[in-house]
């Protein structure tokens, strides 16, 4: 066994994604600590034209197969799999993101490495140990890894993706690991969101309503708050599955990132997935009527109480 | 075909969560359980299916929850065509051992394909649609939020981020991972829960908790402070609508 971290990266039409450079951050803080060194692979159809954007890694481990093309959920975990047993770290980063969930479970089940899921930190000063966080964010878990190798599943944010950027010796690598892929998934193409009516990501305000909203016919409040302070309705992501708002609404890891001067979350939990696409905003105000709701952790201001007895008040006050 | 829906009862959300005494873990005593919202999305997006192909939807689910009868009940009551409960008072389970108990349970019966939630609230140790598919070697696809079948398979839309979605072709039989159904999930009325609970077609089968696998540990857990670094406002809605006019005002944005 090495004292290496591998980093599991990730990216989409050619591009690395913003988690692969906070994992690598993070990589590199464990490294310091195990003595080591952080390697990355980079695994894709044209992997081998991204290397040069890993010089925050020690050594950047390609593997270019026309075979993975997109993102495959068959062949990327079997890839990674192989690179775990030939290079054999001590800590395996996955993100944990759409890709990251078909590869974590696969590629430690493959490896019989344990697996630690939704973990904000991972900690390797005194052994491997992080912190997860459960029941959509209500509850945080320290865990310890009671072996000496297990592979970690990030949430996004863990570490500034700006200080995985660079750093590294950035050694390009070609492995050639030769898995055999059964071929049982098929990538058919990508799909680019429709345009919105309505560009959230560019809003000074938004106003954006949970699950707490209770009915379709209930957003039309909203909205008129949000006209009022000039700007737009946003959602969590059940208020769209219900279909009540169109998905260019949607905030979070599977919807939009945004970042306005105020965002008012009226009904909204603050589960992780949503925050984070909101924990950038300005000024994040809160309304709930469970106080132990996690989004009071992330909000600057809060009030524990009904948004249906908030709302007309906040009307009446802003419209005149 | 033939689809296995795997439900997994999870701690109510929206009820106060509190820790065992040792801290490692919830107080289970006074805990309501529901389905995990995900797996209920799963059973619509199977629904949806025998809908429109005639295939025959089984629903599966862990002894570990008095509320499990009442999830398997209300499957059967929205259209699900048999229902399984694998053992009794197991009491908690992580996922690895859930999903050994799945595909343990699923070998025989060879569904072409396995629905599940794409996550649950409780899942430490990995994402229990791709273990089951490890364990039994099936293809698997997390993250789906739609299903067409064609020939030779079925095609899912899998959705990676900002909006992004990709199409896949994948060979039955094969495990997928839901995110959101086609359609929101249907109710069904109260009366007929309790129809389906009359007519008592609970097949029930024993299994044995495997031992926890060696690897994790859970050291502490907690609740985080509400509001740590929020600032707080107090008072009733005029109060609190003053108060939220003043933030906007000095935001520069009322
Ligand atoms: C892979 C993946 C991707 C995801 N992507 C996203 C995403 O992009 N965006 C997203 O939002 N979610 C996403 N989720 C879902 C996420 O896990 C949560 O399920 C979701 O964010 C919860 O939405 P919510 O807060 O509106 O609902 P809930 O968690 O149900 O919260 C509703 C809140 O409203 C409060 N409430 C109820 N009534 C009132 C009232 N009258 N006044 C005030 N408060 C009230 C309740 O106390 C509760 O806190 C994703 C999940 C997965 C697995």
């Amino acid at each position: 066994m090495s004292d290496n971290v591998l980093v599991i990266t990730e990216h989409l039409e050619g591009e690395p994604t913003e988690i692969s450079f906070e994992l690598i951050a993070l990589g590199r803080r464990l490294a310091a600590d195990l003595g080591g060194q952080v390697e990355v692979l980079v695994a894709g159809d044209g992997a081998a034209a991204m290397a040069d954007r890993f010089g925050g890694a020690d050594t950047v481990l390609v593997v270019d197969d026309a075979r993975l093309d997109g993102f495959d959920p068959e062949g990327h975990p079997r890839v990674a799999a192989a690179v775990v047993e030939a290079r054999n770290p001590k800590v395996v980063l996955v993100p944990y993101t759409s890709e990251g969930m078909d590869v974590a479970s696969e590629l430690a089940a493959r490896t019989d490495l344990p697996l630690v899921s939704y973990c904000k930190d991972v900690r390797a000063a005194d052994g491997l140990a992080a912190t997860c966080q459960l029941y959509a964010g209500k509850i945080e878990a320290d865990v310890e890894v009671e072996g000496d190798r297990a592979v970690f599943a990030v949430l996004s944010g863990a570490a500034p993706a700006a200080d995985g950027m660079s750093g590294g010796a950035g050694a390009v690598e070609t492995v050639d690991v030769g898995v055999d892929l059964p071929g049982r998934v098929q990538a058919l193409g990508f799909t680019q969101p429709e345009a919105g009516d309505v560009d959230i990501t560019a809003q000074d305000v938004l106003v954006v309503v949970g699950r707490g909203i209770e009915s379709e016919d209930n957003i039309a409040e909203a909205e008129e708050l949000a006209e009022a302070l000039g700007g737009a309705v946003a959602a969590s992501r059940p208020v769209v599955d219900q279909g009540w708002l169109p998905k260019t609404r949607q905030v979070g890891k599977s919807g939009l990132t945004v970042k306005p001067k105020v965002y008012l979350a009226l009904g909204v939990s603050g589960a992780p997935e949503h925050v984070e696409g909101m924990r950038d905003a300005a000024t994040i105000i809160a309304v709930n009527t469970d106080p132990q709701a996690p989004i009071f952790g992330v909000a600057h201001y809060g009030w524990v109480g009904d948004l249906f007895d908030l709302v007309p008040e906040l009307l009446e006050r802003v419209e005149s | 075909m033939k689809i296995a829906v795997l439900l997994r009862p999870v701690p109510d959300p929206v009820e106060e969560l509190e820790l065992s005494d040792d801290g490692t873990d919830l107080d289970r005593d006074f805990l309501g359980y529901v389905l995990n919202e995900f797996d209920d999305h799963a059973l619509e997006e199977a629904l949806l299916l025998k809908d429109e192909t005639g295939a025959e939807v089984s629903v599966w689910a862990l002894g570990t929850a008095d509320e499990v009868d009442q999830i398997l009940y209300t499957a059967l009551a929205k259209g699900a065509d048999r229902a399984c409960k694998l053992g009794d008072d197991l009491g908690a389970l992580d996922s690895r051992a859930q999903a050994t108990l799945f595909a343990d349970a699923l070998g025989d019966e060879a569904p072409d394909l396995i629905l599940t939630g794409v996550q649950a609230a409780d899942e430490l140790v990995g994402q229990v649609a791709v273990l089951v598919a490890s364990a039994l070697d099936l293809p698997h696809v997390e993250v789906v939020v739609g299903t067409e079948p064609v020939d030779g398979g079925i095609r899912v839309t899998k959705e990676f981020w900002g909006g992004i979605t990709g199409d896949y072709q994948v060979a039955l039989p094969a495990v997928l991972g839901i995110q959101a159904a086609r359609e929101a999930p249907r109710y069904v009325a109260v009366s007929r829960v309790r129809q389906a609970q009359q007519e008592g077609n609970l097949e029930e089968r024993d299994v044995t908790a495997p031992e926890p696998a060696p690897g994790v540990k859970v050291v502490e857990m907690r609740i985080p402070e509400a509001g740590e670094g929020a600032e707080m406002i107090e008072g009733d809605e005029a109060a609190a609508a003053d108060a939220i006019v003043e933030i906007l005002r000095r935001a520069g944005v009322a």
